[in-house]
């Protein structure tokens, strides 16, 4: 079964192998880039399947054994976001189809996407901190050229800030990875799930907040933040919804794992100040958004205010709390891309992202305008739409603990999430169309078959969420113990020495 | 740059430095070398072709795409690993098929080696990309 657990990182890179190739054969690479999506989240969800009958599967590459060689260990987590990212590449190909310009084909869109998609989907199911490093590295640099594409003033000016804070971030974790490898002996996350314990905690603490600023600046945490509203505005909607949608959530996933299964030693002193990131984040995120007038730094700013509930799940630390943070990351990833991509039709309408530039959508599109409000409605937290479940859980975990002013800010930050989403509503929409703007007529309906797709997967998860719960829970029932996960891949006589001091 | 003597003596090391790329590549299993190296040195000869009878004719010499050359090197590494699969083995475990040459002589030939062989093509590829779009500016 061990091919099954790479097999959503090697389709893809052998996809963009065979994409290479053909490169200048423009219908070729749309047909098989398109394709190969459906085949990526195919084998995804029969991975998920898997696991979530037989528990956590492992590959070891080469047939070299844990912990020498690199494991590749899919549990409900990692499984979960592989099949979310086969979703989110499925619904940014069909809408790239129509989205991305013969030029920026022509200088190698297709292979880069599925190079970022194999990135992604690596550092996902790896089991192993230093092959984690390389799979961000192949991500940024991947998601670099995608950003930069076409050549534009503004593109290069946003990808300069992304590369260059990114790669500060990659600096510190490989830094940190240095740390952890000099003082355990050991890469494998499984073994250093147990041999971490056994080190000084001190020493221990300092590799941990090496570990939460690299990831929190992939993540956008406060204070780090600053890179994406610089960048995220700039691309074509195609690649800025896969952007939205995944690349913070890597860094989200990453501190979940090395939160939940390498430092938990002193949860009291880490996992606090993770809380308190998690207020700044949502706070700063959500009045950032307040003050832009373009829709996508709206948009872009509500990412990051959004990556400060999920990071108040985990840093709650409570099994409750961690099924609402994995269920806020599903939800958020699809409701986030879906905005992206209805930003795109509304600009194919009106020419514009400004909000003052824009107006009379409703009477003239009526179905977009509906297509709007499911994302958007679910993002600010409406019941019963998917982001009501998602903060309902997140909450009702804080109020467990009695952590009484996280559970005020999360609700006045979900408050000011109704404001900037009725700003749009508003401004793009409701009101009349500015003098001096026309409306061009109706995109293509290709445009519009990822939006429609994506809205009623949010319908679903908000109607029957109780599977999607059942499968968050089996999730955060694996982190908070992760005995399970080190069995999958030690085997039981290492397993048994977990939390055990020498 | 148009100079008789460099284009004598291109000519001249052309051959020897794509040989002695060759050899890198090979060597690189056990002893220090390999595909990465190997690339480098042949990107070096393709190069130096390219200075001294300009880049349009080192892109007639190569024939295909450097673009091109990037995909086929990555094919090469994939399917490498995929033989492995075949054999029900997991993905990238080392494959070997030993040619008796007779004579006491064998020829080991694996996956590890068409895997260098990807990383050569890559590299060439690249380095070639990069070269001929600043040459083109």
């Amino acid at each position: 079964m061990s091919w099954l657990v790479g097999a959503p990182v090697i389709l893809p890179l052998a996809v963009a192998a065979l994409l290479f190739v053909l490169q200048g054969r423009r219908e070729a690479q749309r047909v098989i880039s398109t394709a190969s999506t459906a085949l990526l989240v195919t084998l995804s969800a029969i991975l998920l399947y898997r696991v979530s009958e037989g528990g956590i599967l492992v590959a070891q590459f080469g047939e070299w054994r844990a912990p020498f060689g690199i494991s590749f260990v899919a549990d409900h987590l990692s499984a979960i976001m592989v099949v979310i990212t086969g979703v989110m590449a499925v619904a940014t190909a069909v809408y790239a189809l129509r989205d991305i310009d013969p030029d920026r084909e022509a200088l190698g869109y297709h292979p880069l996407f599925q190079v970022l998609l194999a990135g992604i989907n690596g550092a996902f199911l790896t089991g192993d901190l230093f092959n984690m490093y390389v799979w961000f590295e192949v991500l940024l640099i991947a998601s670099f050229v995608l950003l930069t594409l076409g050549n534009r003033r503004e593109q290069l000016e946003g990808g300069i800030k992304y590369v260059a804070v990114n790669l500060v971030s990659s600096l510190v974790f490989l830094g940190a990875i240095g740390l952890v490898y000099g003082v355990t002996g050991t890469l494998n996350m499984a073994d250093l799930a147990i041999r971490l314990p056994q080190a000084p905690g001190g020493l221990v603490s300092v590799i941990a907040m090496l570990f939460m600023v690299a990831f929190g600046i992939k993540a956008a945490l406060f204070p780090l933040f600053f890179w994406l509203p610089a960048s995220y505005h700039t691309p074509p909607q195609a690649i800025a919804a896969i952007f939205a949608g995944m690349l913070t959530k890597v860094g989200v996933y990453a501190l979940i794992r090395v939160f939940t299964l390498l430092f938990v030693h002193d949860v009291a002193y880490t996992h606090t100040i993770l809380l308190w990131i998690a207020g700044f984040t949502m706070v700063t995120g959500v009045l950032g958004a307040a003050a832009q007038n373009d829709f996508r730094k709206i948009l872009s700013f509500h990412i990051i205010s959004q990556i400060g509930y999920m990071i108040m799940g985990l840093a709650l630390y409570t099994p409750l709390a961690l099924l609402g943070a994995v269920f806020y990351i599903v939800h958020h990833i699809i409701v986030k891309a879906n905005l992206f991509l209805v930003a795109g039709i509304v600009r194919r309408y009106a020419g514009s992202f400004d909000l003052d530039r824009l107006g009379g959508l409703y009477r003239r599109a009526p179905f977009l305008s509906v297509l709007f409000l499911v994302p958007a409605f679910s993002l600010a937290g409406f019941p019963p739409l998917s982001g009501f479940w998602a903060k309902l859980v997140v909450v009702l975990a804080a109020a467990d603990v009695g952590a009484w002013p996280i559970v005020a800010v999360a609700l006045v930050v979900g408050l000011l999430t109704i404001y900037s989403m009725t700003k749009i509503w508003q401004a793009a929409f409701w009101s009349p169309l500015p003098d001096g703007v026309e409306l061009a007529p109706r995109p293509s309906g290709l445009l519009y078959a990822p939006v429609i797709g994506l809205a009623l997967l949010t319908l679903a998860i908000g109607f029957w969420s109780g599977p999607f719960l059942a499968v968050a829970e089996a999730a955060a029932t694996e982190l908070m113990d992760p005995t399970a996960y080190v069995r999958a891949v030690l085997g039981d006589a290492a397993a048994a020495t977990i939390g055990r001091t020498p | 740059m148009n100079s008789l003597i460099l284009r004598s003596a291109t000519q001249l090391l052309l051959t020897i430095l794509l040989l002695f790329s060759f050899f890198l590549m090979l060597r690189g299993h056990d002893l220090p070398g390999g595909g990465f190296i190997g690339g480098l040195v042949a990107a070096a000869a393709v190069a130096l072709y390219a200075i001294a009878f300009g880049y349009r004719a080192a892109q007639a010499m190569l024939r295909i795409s450097p673009r091109a050359l990037v995909g086929w090197g990555l094919l090469a590494a994939v399917a490498s690993g995929f033989l492995a699969l075949l054999q029900g083995q997991a993905f990238l475990t080392g494959q070997w098929w030993i040619v008796e040459l007779g004579g006491g002589a064998e020829l080991k030939l694996s996956s590890p080696l068409l895997f260098d062989i990807g990383v050569y093509l890559v590299v060439v590829g690249t380095i070639l990309t990069m070269l001929f779009a600043l040459e083109e500016r």
